[in-house]
């Protein structure tokens, strides 16, 4: 047994020993310790330094709320995790832990030297101090901050573990298994109710595993609860521990992160380490109980002082004395119980020290039937020790004066400054908060969800009072399901009801400037900040909330909160519903990102949309780019070659012979109906009407505004048939558009619209000699200039496949795209891939297609054009069907701002000294004017150009149609670029090369 | 998450299978070109910010792909109704119960 571990005590297996490590030494506890229950029984009270003047800390809670305790677990190679509270981690063989915030070792930490120096670091430090000298931000002051700053060490290995995800549907859900909790469930648990209960806690219970004392209905309290939980689950309630209810979100989805593997010596295969559980329940009861307040006076926060309550839990539930001498230091009634119990269990408290005048004539006389010394009207105004406290020095006050200080020697300070409702899922609900004045404390009012809070966190206090209002709204949720239950009581002997005050700082006789009285353990936030904040002018809590971090930790302020708006709001003179809560947000407790993650990670983490001549690529060397969610063949080097190579190669191949390009990401939507010609002259700015079946046309989509959306070859394969084409990623984009117009603005057109992107595989063959490849494989159609003029579209056979042969060009040179149904595509790209070997046909990518057709001055929408360029500001006007009464963009094209002088039109550029531009460069007409410069607009396209002989640019520039020859310039970091303005056409500006 | 009943498919869903579209009736003028500047500019580009029920729009984008109107609290989040596009717009006071 280790020295402060106390036989027959607390629920832990005391015949299985467990063995872990804390910072390399080996310590050991029993099935059931946390690792902070172990280290005390140890006798460890030093479990980690502070956040910003890393002081020695201990634990101050037994649960989740725990601030301090924070430490490094590790279980192998990748499976480290940092900030997890000691207070919660179930120790099991082989278990390795570390502190945090040390260096190099937690007894003696070099970064303590902000502790002697804090009045630098006090609230708004970052504003203040740092500001001057400038220069030394850089490189002396971020550096520093952050070196010192952050908690724990982030893990650098990829997670092995897998993380599940599930939905869960309910009639109840129950959100803590302590006496409110336990009640509700069984007053709700009927037949044909599904319940389901859960709590964040290795085992159900709740308060029950902390007051053994209690009776129920005659039997011990544990006695009471095995027979309750054995009787709930054979009603079928679905009890669910380790499992946090993290974040309440609408129309009653909880979301529970439930924990399966972080207690266990041996992983289990399959298993998932987490499970987030997406609930929706049709009532639900929060019953979360309430959490103890620390009190504010100098030195609260040494290795050693933590809340009475927990140290009762310690030694109730885990069998260990937190310390041998304590002294408790209270203002509340529950911190005598505590007291008692450990004088009971053998330390030996030294006194029990109440802020308050008068007390309970039961308790001070079974104080003094304990023989323990008792002190009211006294406050608390320093402790000593410096790593585990050793003293406390205890003050009388009577009204404003605080008298002689006396020290009393003890190695635990327990205290307790009331209890505080846990409101956080309530909050999450946006439930509004009413202020209780009695108990100095926000408790819940109303809810627009359909969700009532039971017990403790109502503010009801006694094992009786929370079963007895769990048991009622387990009546009321029912009730609201439509089933009737009979109201039930229970007898509760040996309950612990009590009352007690609320303080800001407690009162001392120490310079207030330089008390280190703690608020916010973790951020190191003390009561001086908060009114430092307060008189430099922060005035709503939510300031001052964010200029001293006070509860913006990773816990949340759950017990900070509370105390910091008392001292605030006695700091500006209000009553704390003046000054305001800050909102609680989920989650609840900090919780993994693999669980949030669950099954999307890795090839799950975003589709990948692939063609089915993808396969063909990759076996063919090439390179990916991504466009949208597809992966697209970039460009295919041959060895030896880089991008740049490659690209000259492909585009010199297509230009002189032929390449073969796999277009089959394209949108395609079939726009069919009697009225589709109809739809069309809407939608797009084209004319349709006169446009034959077996011909085509590029159209412009232009948003109501006026500007261009998207763009892209359409075919009119009937009458009453149309295959569009839309940009690769703009597919989805305007097929909305389309459905939109169509079901809202035009319900009376006879139209449908299929999305047909996926059904087709389309390879575009291009270059002089792309009809010769192909005429041999086409049946219905002789690919002539008089038979199959540029701009035609057929349906025929290409390869003995059915297709949709298009003759339509993006390079400049002969073109043809051959839809054919997507899973032949890879046999067409295979045949005419060997087909083409005689005339050295060329796979190109999508670097070569935009260099082919920056080339020949086309744009691609959301490259040259960014949602405010018109087809006019793109020398498109004639795509545009002046003659038609609408289509969407008509009357946008007429606004003023777009019929003014001085757009921003797209023009050709070409550099002086042949260099190539950056895309995105910004564009001056007077490279001497004063900084900063009028910009006139910016390079859009930018690619070297073997065919033209030197790089080419496509750029938007104000009024540029009206400056061609014109030289503008592009300011670089380095130099300045002289370019000349010229055509977008830098190819074949007569069309020429499109003749077969 | 919110649950959004489709008018169309008369179920209850949740809203991961649905995408807003803005703010509801808001009708495009039978002859845009006859427009003026001011009457175009308040269709393409004037919204309310309601703080309370707002009329708005909605698709059941992966269920059906029907655009329908709807009547969301936007303090509350609370949907008060979901109805066909082209249905007239629904009365507050008799969705909310309050006289204004």
């Amino acid at each position: 047994m280790s020295e402060y571990r106390v036989s027959g005590r607390g629920r832990i297996d005391s015949t299985q020993p467990v063995t872990f490590t804390f910072d390399g030494a080996t310590y050991r506890g029993f099935k059931g310790d946390t690792v902070a229950s172990a280290l005390l029984a140890n006798g460890v009270h030093l479990m980690g330094r502070s956040f910003k003047y890393h002081r020695p800390r201990g634990a101050v809670a037994a649960g989740s709320e725990e601030p301090n305790a924070l430490i490094g677990t590790r279980r192998g190679a990748g499976r480290f995790e940092p900030n997890t509270r000691a207070t919660v981690q179930e120790i099991w063989n082989g278990l390795e832990t570390s502190s945090q915030n040390k260096y190099p070792s937690l007894k003696f930490d070099v970064g303590a030297v902000n502790d002697a120096a804090y009045m630098l670091f006090s609230a708004g430090f970052y504003y203040k101090t740092f500001m001057w000298p400038k220069s030394f931000w850089d490189k002396v002051y971020e550096p520093f901050i952050r070196a010192a700053a952050g908690l724990g060490v982030s893990p650098t290995e990829e997670d092995p573990d897998t993380y599940a995800s599930r939905n869960l549907h309910c009639d109840v859900l129950i959100v803590g298994a302590g006496p409110a909790g336990l009640a509700a469930a069984r007053a709700a648990a009927v037949k044909g109710v599904s319940v389901v209960l859960v709590d964040e806690n290795a085992e159900a219970g709740g308060t029950f595993l902390s007051e053994p004392q209690a009776r129920i209905d005659g039997k011990p309290a544990w006695d009471w609860l095995a027979s309750e939980l054995a009787a709930l689950r054979e009603m079928g309630v679905r009890i669910m521990t380790r499992t946090t209810a993290i974040g309440y979100y609408h129309q009653n989805m909880i979301g529970l992160c439930e924990k399966l593997t972080d207690h266990l010596a041996e992983l289990p295969a399959d298993t998932p380490r987490e499970r987030l559980w997406r609930v929706r329940a049709r009532q639900v009861v929060l019953a979360q109980g309430a959490l103890e307040k620390p009190l504010v006076f100098h030195g609260n926060d040494r290795p050693g002082v933590m809340l009475a309550g927990s140290a009762q839990t310690y030694l109730n539930r885990y069998g260990v004395l937190v310390g041998k001498r304590p002294v408790v230091l209270t203002c509340h009634d529950s911190a005598w119980y505590a007291a008692f119990d450990l004088h009971r269990a053998g330390a030996k408290v030294q006194a029990i020290v109440d802020t308050r005048g008068s007390v309970r004539d039961e308790l001070v006389s079974e104080a003094k039937s304990l023989g323990i010394p008792v002190k009211l009207s006294h406050t608390a105004t320093a402790t000593s020790g410096r790593l585990r406290v050793n003293s406390i020095r205890v003050n009388p006050v009577s009204g404003d004066t605080v008298g002689a200080g006396e020290k009393i020697a003890c190695d635990a300070v327990l205290m307790s400054g009331g209890w505080t409702p846990s409101l956080h899922l309530f909050s999450h609900t946006k439930g509004k908060l009413a202020w209780d004045d009695d108990r100095t404390t926000f408790l819940p009012d109303v809810t627009p969800e359909d969700c009532v809070i039971a017990g403790a966190s109502r503010g009801l206090w006694g094992i009786e009072a929370a079963l007895t209002d769990g048991a009622d709204k387990g009546r009321a949720v029912a009730d609201a399901l439509g089933v009737t239950r009979n109201a039930v009581a229970y007898a509760v002997e040996a309950d612990r009801t009590g009352t007690g005050v609320s303080h800001k700082e407690l009162p001392t006789d120490r310079s207030p400037g330089k008390a280190k009285a703690f608020v916010d353990y973790q951020n190191d936030v003390t009561a001086k900040d908060l009114r430092l904040a307060v008189r430099e002018g922060m005035r709503s809590i939510e300031h001052v909330k964010r200029y001293t971090t006070n509860g913006m930790a990773t816990d949340q302020g759950k017990m900070s909160n509370i105390n910091g708006l008392n001292i605030a709001s006695d700091a500006l003179g209000k009553k704390q519903p003046q000054v305001g809560l800050t909102t609680f947000r989920p989650p609840y407790t900090p919780t993994s990102f693999g669980a949030f993650a669950g099954y999307h990670r890795g090839a799950h983490f975003e589709l990948t949309r692939k063609t089915q001549i993808d396969a063909w690529a990759e076996e063919n060397g090439a390179v990916f780019e991504p466009v949208g969610q597809w992966r697209r063949a970039w460009y295919f080097p041959k060895p030896g070659e880089d991008m740049d190579a490659a690209v000259r190669r492909e585009c010199k191949a297509t230009r002189s012979s032929v390449g073969i390009f796999d277009a089959s990401t394209l949108g395609k939507i079939e726009v069919v109906g009697p009225d589709a010609v109809e739809f069309m002259n809407r939608m797009y700015t084209n004319p349709w009407t006169k446009l034959a079946p077996g011909r085509c046309r590029y159209g412009l989509l232009l948003g109501d505004d006026g500007y261009i959306r998207d763009d892209g070859v359409i075919g009119r394969m009937t009458e009453d048939r149309f295959h569009v084409t839309t940009t690769t990623g703009g597919a989805a984009r305007v097929l909305n558009m389309m459905e939109d117009y169509l079901q809202t603005e035009w319900p009376h057109l006879n139209v449908w619209l299929t999305s047909t992107t996926e059904q087709w595989s389309t390879i575009a063959l291009n270059g002089p000699n792309a009809a010769k490849l192909l005429q041999p494989f086409v049946e219905g159609v002789t690919l002539t200039e008089e038979a199959f003029p540029h701009m035609s579209c057929v349906e025929c056979t290409v390869a003995g496949m059915p297709a949709r042969l298009f003759r339509v060009s993006f390079t400049g040179e002969i073109g043809f795209e051959v839809n054919v149904p997507a899973p032949m595509g890879r046999k067409l790209w295979e045949t005419l891939w060997e087909a083409g070997q005689q005339y050295g046909i060329t796979a190109y990518g999508t670097e070569t297609m935009h260099v082919l057709r920056a080339e020949k001055g086309y744009i691609i929408v959301g490259q040259d054009t960014d949602g405010t360029v018109t087809p006019y500001d793109c020398g498109m006007g004639w795509a545009v069907g002046k003659k038609k009464p609408d289509f969407v963009g008509k009357r946008g094209l007429a606004r003023p701002d777009l019929v003014a002088e001085g757009r921003k039109q797209f023009v050709g550029l070409l550099t002086e000294d042949g260099s190539k531009l950056e895309e995105g460069a910004q564009i001056v007409f007077d490279p001497k004017q004063q900084i900063p410069m009028t910009m006139v607009g910016h390079v859009t396209s930018s690619y070297e150009s073997e065919e033209v002989g030197q790089p080419i640019a496509l750029a938007l520039v104000q009024g540029g149609q009206n400056r061609m020859g014109d030289t503008v310039y592009i300011p670089m970091p380095d130099r300045t670029i002289a370019a000349k303005i010229t055509s977008t056409i830098f190819v074949d500006p007569e069309n020429a090369r499109l003749k077969i | 998450m919110l649950l959004i009943h489709c008018p169309y498919c008369e179920e209850t869903l949740p809203e991961a299978e649905f995408a807003h579209a803005g703010q509801a009736h808001v009708v495009r003028p039978e002859n845009p070109s006859a427009q003026s500047d001011e009457e175009w500019e308040n269709f393409l580009f004037i919204r309310s910010n309601v703080k309370g029920p707002h009329y708005e729009r909605w698709r059941h984008v992966h269920g059906c792909g029907r655009f329908f109107n709807a009547v969301r609290d936007t303090v509350s989040d609370r949907f008060l109704t979901t109805y066909k596009a082209g249905a007239p717009r629904p009365d507050l006071e008799t969705l909310t119960g309050e006289v204004k």
